[in-house]
């Protein structure tokens, strides 16, 4: 004799067990798009201005002009680019002993919320706006920008390293910990030799980030390739523009290639 | 030597883990702890070297109390004491010497560790000790391209360089196929031999732990159930363990283990001679 077993099978609703529940949230979320949809005004003939506007601007993309500004873009470069390395390596330092006191496995309780509060500050101000307050405490120009990007790259730095501190083999840490090892032996010998090469890929991404992040900045007076580009939109020169945007590409392009070949090569 | 007197361990989700172990190692003894999984045998030698800390209880290393030292002596005393892991516990991203020299670190100071410059003694020893465990030719490899069996010899190797004076080894052989399992554990009671070392071995495989071990000590949910000689391991005795399970079967086919063991020593030597 055996049993009759069922013959359809369907998978049970995994978070909300109500049926009626579930068909009003749906008819609910679909009414707010529709109605949030509508109260968004439309000025058409804003809009087919816009679409002239982008029209010339298409077409300076497509006859970028490299020398009419040159001396503004080369200038404008060469502050991006140094801003960019400068602040990736003092947010880089600075982050490290930030990010090992925001592990919990290595750090006492007091030390991991002071240094997860700095990550925590540094995380949820968004460039734009760190940029524009140290614009206004120091002036227009590259100094500022760095400042912006430093701190910045503390956040994001800190917070992936500590992460990866936490997600260490702690045989490894037991085992260097066993030998009488002092904390600093300990975070050279089990620690840096686990993290290192992460280390180093997040340094290399992080530089890619601030230079595209520097082109951004530039346009709140940080300074920078995106100052120049600022200037040349503001004069309607966009054939400028598209010369700085096209730079601005190929150097990000350049910096993504290069860094995904450097990650690949430090396993 | 070493004294342990009432150790007992209780971890803060309330689980105690150990509770009232006392016994004594003395020199050059080989300690085999067996125990089902989960019966405080980790805990046990990880609260010696106070990787665990001990709820209660002395443990006495050569006249000194292990529980109640601060943190600058407890590292003092934790280089005496030598550390042989399951997963063998290397730095797998640093090269084979740099794992035995890691066995220094309680020695030297944090800038001489830092930038690999250490003492010529220390380097001599760390040489002679990859000769001892046969992997000379490979102290530049990095960790991580050797065998299990390999690496379980660095482990030994970074151990031998702190010249503990005692050795605690948890589950050497856990990872390891049974052939490699015999040459380690025989490596670790050679070694204990040369050096009058006593040795706790935390391990599992009750065929191993009688065939190398001088004494055996049986944990049971935390408690002493059996401390006496390997011979003393009867059928009773491992049912009070372990529980239930056909333990003569287990036995005969460890005894002819040895024998084929022994046919292939002589057989070693035989070629070895006809050379």
């Amino acid at each position: 004799m055996s049993t009759a077993y069922p013959t359809t099978w369907r998978k049970p609703p995994q978070m909300i067990q109500s049926r009626g529940l579930r068909i009003a949230l749906a008819v609910g979320a679909v009414a707010y798009l529709v109605l949030a949809i509508g109260s968004v005004e439309v000025n058409w003939t804003r809009v087919i201005a816009g679409i002239e506007r982008a029209q010339r601007f298409v077409a300076g993309f497509l006859q970028p002009d490299f020398n009419t500004r040159w001396r503004d873009i080369s200038n404008g470069l060469m502050e991006s680019l140094t801003m960019t390395f400068t602040s990736t390596v003092v947010g880089v330092l600075i982050s490290i002993p930030i990010g090992v006191g925001a592990a919990r496995n290595l750090a006492p309780r007091w030390i991991y919320l002071i240094c997860r509060s700095i990550i925590a500050i540094s995380r949820a101000l968004q460039e734009i706006i760190v940029a524009i307050f140290f614009v206004a405490l120091f002036g227009f120009g590259a100094f500022a920008g760095f400042l912006t990007l430093t701190f910045a790259t503390i956040g994001f730095i800190g917070k992936l390293l500590a992460e990866d501190i936490e997600d260490i083999d702690e045989a490894q840490a037991e085992a260097i910990r066993a030998t009488g090892a002092s904390w600093l032996q300990l975070i050279t010998y089990a620690i840096q030799p686990q993290v290192m090469p992460r280390l180093i890929g997040l340094s290399l991404y992080r530089l890619d980030i601030n230079f595209r992040e520097s082109a951004v900045i530039g346009i709140v007076g940080a300074g920078g390739i995106g100052a120049a580009l600022n200037t040349s939109l503001s004069r309607y020169e966009y054939s400028s523009a598209g010369a700085i945007l096209l730079i601005i590409i190929a150097i990000v392009m350049m910096a993504e290639y290069s860094s995904g070949y450097l990650r690949k090569w430090v396993k | 030597m070493l004294r342990i007197e009432g150790l007992t361990k209780t971890y803060k989700t309330g689980d105690k883990a150990l509770s009232d172990v006392s016994f004594e190692a003395p020199q050059g003894q080989v300690i085999g702890l067996i125990g089902p999984s989960g019966a405080g045998k980790s805990t046990l030698i990880r609260c010696i070297n106070r990787l665990v800390e001990p709820s209660s209880g002395a443990v006495w290393l050569n006249e000194v109390n292990l529980p109640t030292l601060r943190s600058g002596e407890l590292r003092r005393a934790r280089r005496r004491i030598g550390m042989i892991f399951q997963e063998y516990a290397l730095v797998e991203r640093l090269t084979v010497m740099e794992n035995v020299l890691s066995g220094r670190l309680g020695y030297v100071g944090f800038w001489r560790s830092f930038t690999r410059r250490y003492p010529g003694a220390d380097i001599a020893n760390a040489y002679r000790l990859l000769d001892r465990v046969g992997l000379m030719a490979h102290a530049d490899k990095r960790a991580d391209a050797l065998s299990g069996g390999q690496r379980q010899r660095v482990g030994i190797a970074r151990a031998l360089a702190q010249n503990p004076e005692l050795l605690l080894i948890d589950e050497p052989t856990a990872s390891l196929d049974p052939k490699t399992s015999r040459q380690i554990m025989r490596l670790i009671v050679e070694i204990c031999r040369e050096r009058n070392l006593p040795a706790i071995i935390n391990i599992h495989d009750v065929v191993l732990a009688q065939q190398f071990s001088d004494r055996i000590i049986g944990l049971q949910s935390g408690r002493m159930v059996f401390d006496g000689p390997p011979s003393g391991l009867t059928e009773a005795v491992l049912t009070q363990i372990y529980g239930e399970e056909d333990w003569t079967a287990m036995q005969k086919g460890a005894s002819e283990d040895a024998e084929a063991e022994a046919e292939e020593k002589a057989q070693a030597e035989k070629m070895l001679r006809a050379l």
